[in-house]
């Protein structure tokens, strides 16, 4: 199949291209959700993000909460941003960093106004900011200009067999046209790790990525009472025929094909070496992952699932894949590309990969994945440590 | 290229995956390689689901499991050819 060379998206100031066109409200903490989702509530055309943390956090969590808030501002899927805070600090901070891709950013605060008056004054400029955006236009875009992330969940043995090879036949044909790439779930390369450290394109990725597995897994140790039955593998994992941790990490490692990487990436942190595959330092919870791979400037997911993960994200499309015939027949709402013929051997790995990059420049374009039908808006925080 | 029951990832592999809804036990199933393109017959001693493994030799505790041609855990619990490949007779080496 001759690959595209293009994509219709969204130009942003910074040069970079978005799938997506959204007007995003960011609440700095958790105590201003409710403002942040009034303002959505009033003003169509815009999306709160509400969480759960931001308060009282110090050191590389309080960095982290940063990196993930101000990332997720940056990313070129978002036209314009609304910052709202409890005080002005922080919320500066965000928008200042937000401020340097040249998107219209704004931020409120809260502490002495309250909560109406400030919906009032933020409402004000968000239905400016959604009626600028709206007249935004794709326009044709190289397709190197794709910052494609990958994680998989919910998966089982169809995953390693097929789903994630799928996502690595992807992988082998679009590197090559200067698409950035991205791979993480630290923990879930546990048995596949010495495997998976031989691919870092340089022996400082390799080094990189040695120390960070090792440190995530002394982590776990610490922290495990005897095993993690039922989180590494889940119960789902098992369900669908997973039997160990080593296993699992084969399969998963399945989706970066034949690439190799060429840095390892802190949570969120973007990435700054080129076009290539990057490590990014993850939870394998898939919410937490996908919201850290977004703040890192990437504009389109791909999921493989096995026994069916209904992870969504809301500022980078998630497209879901299986190659489990049951859950592409029990859950078809949830996925998007069904490669469950590779099973049966009526499709071919390299037909799957062709009919996957067909699926993800038709969501680039702006077909709607069938989690954001859904609405499905996981936004979810990685927390280090206990705040103080 | 229909009738493939079980697939198996490599050539090395002990275990291979049902790749049909369901095998029943005394089922003469057919398994490709991936690896090299090559076919061979089992017969189950097991009911096995989709996605789930079958021991494609007799295994002892301690043995090594090999999948992708990897090691992914020991047998814990003797397996025979044929028999369900599962938590119930293997564990992690790590964690």
């Amino acid at each position: 199949m001759e690959i595209p060379k293009t994509f219709l998206g969204y130009k942003r100031e910074d040069g970079r291209t978005g799938t997506r066109n959204h007007v995003i409200i960011l609440p700095v903490d958790d105590i201003s959700n409710a403002c942040a989702e009034a303002v959505a509530n009033n003003i169509k055309g815009t999306i709160a993000l509400p969480h759960s943390y931001g308060r009282l956090q110090f050191g590389a969590d309080l960095e982290l909460h940063f990196r993930t808030m101000i990332g997720t501002g940056k990313n070129p899927n978002v036209a314009a941003v609304i910052v709202i805070g409890i005080e002005p600090k922080w919320t500066k901070r965000i928008v200042d960093a937000v401020a340097t891709t040249g998107k219209p950013v704004e931020g409120f605060s809260i502490e002495g106004v309250g909560d109406i008056d400030t919906i009032a004054r933020v409402s004000k400029k968000a239905q400016e900011f959604s009626i600028w955006a709206s007249e935004k236009q794709r326009e044709e875009r190289p397709i190197s200009d794709l910052w494609i992330s990958v994680k998989c969940g919910e998966s089982d043995t169809t995953s390693g067999l097929a789903s994630n090879p799928t996502v690595g036949n992807l992988m082998d044909k679009l590197e090559p046209l200067g698409v950035h790439l991205c791979f993480g779930e630290t923990s879930e390369l546990t048995g596949a790790e010495t495997v998976c450290e031989k691919r870092g394109k340089t022996p400082e990725a390799q080094e990189k990525f040695r120390k960070t597995w090792s440190s995530y897994n002394d982590f776990i140790l610490k922290e495990a009472t005897d095993d993690l039955s039922e989180s590494q593998p889940t119960a789902g994992n098992i369900a669908g025929g997973l039997t160990t941790i080593e296993e699992k990490a084969f399969g998963n490692f399945q989706k970066i094909g034949g690439c190799k990487f060429i840095d390892v990436l802190e949570p969120a942190e973007e990435p700054t070496k080129g076009p290539g595959l990057y490590f990014m330092d993850t939870s394998s919870a898939a919410a937490e992952c996908v919201t850290l791979q977004a703040a890192g400037g990437f504009n389109l997911h791909l999921f493989p699932t096995g026994q069916g993960n209904i992870i969504g994200n809301p500022i980078e499309p998630v497209v879901k894949l299986t190659a489990n015939p049951l859950t592409a027949r029990t859950m078809s709402e949830h996925i998007d590309v069904d490669v469950s013929k590779i099973l049966s051997r009526e499709m071919n790995l390299d037909e799957a990969g062709d009919e996957l990059i067909k699926a993800t420049i038709r969501v680039a374009n702006g077909r709607l994945t069938c989690a954001e039908a859904l609405g499905h808006r996981e936004f979810v925080m990685t927390k280090l440590y206990r705040s103080a | 290229m229909a009738g493939t029951d079980i697939i198996i990832h490599d050539e090395k592999d002990n275990v291979g995956v049902v790749v049909i809804e369901k095998i029943t036990p005394k089922q003469d199933c057919d398994c490709w390689i991936m690896e090299n393109d090559k076919s061979v017959k089992i017969q189950s001693m097991d009911e096995i689901p989709l996605g789930h493994k079958i021991a494609m030799t007799d295994l002892n505790e301690g043995d090594t499991i090999l999948k992708y041609g990897h090691d992914i855990g020991k047998v814990v619990k003797s397996i025979k050819k044929g028999e369900h490949v599962h938590v119930h007779n293997v564990k992690t080496k790590k964690w």
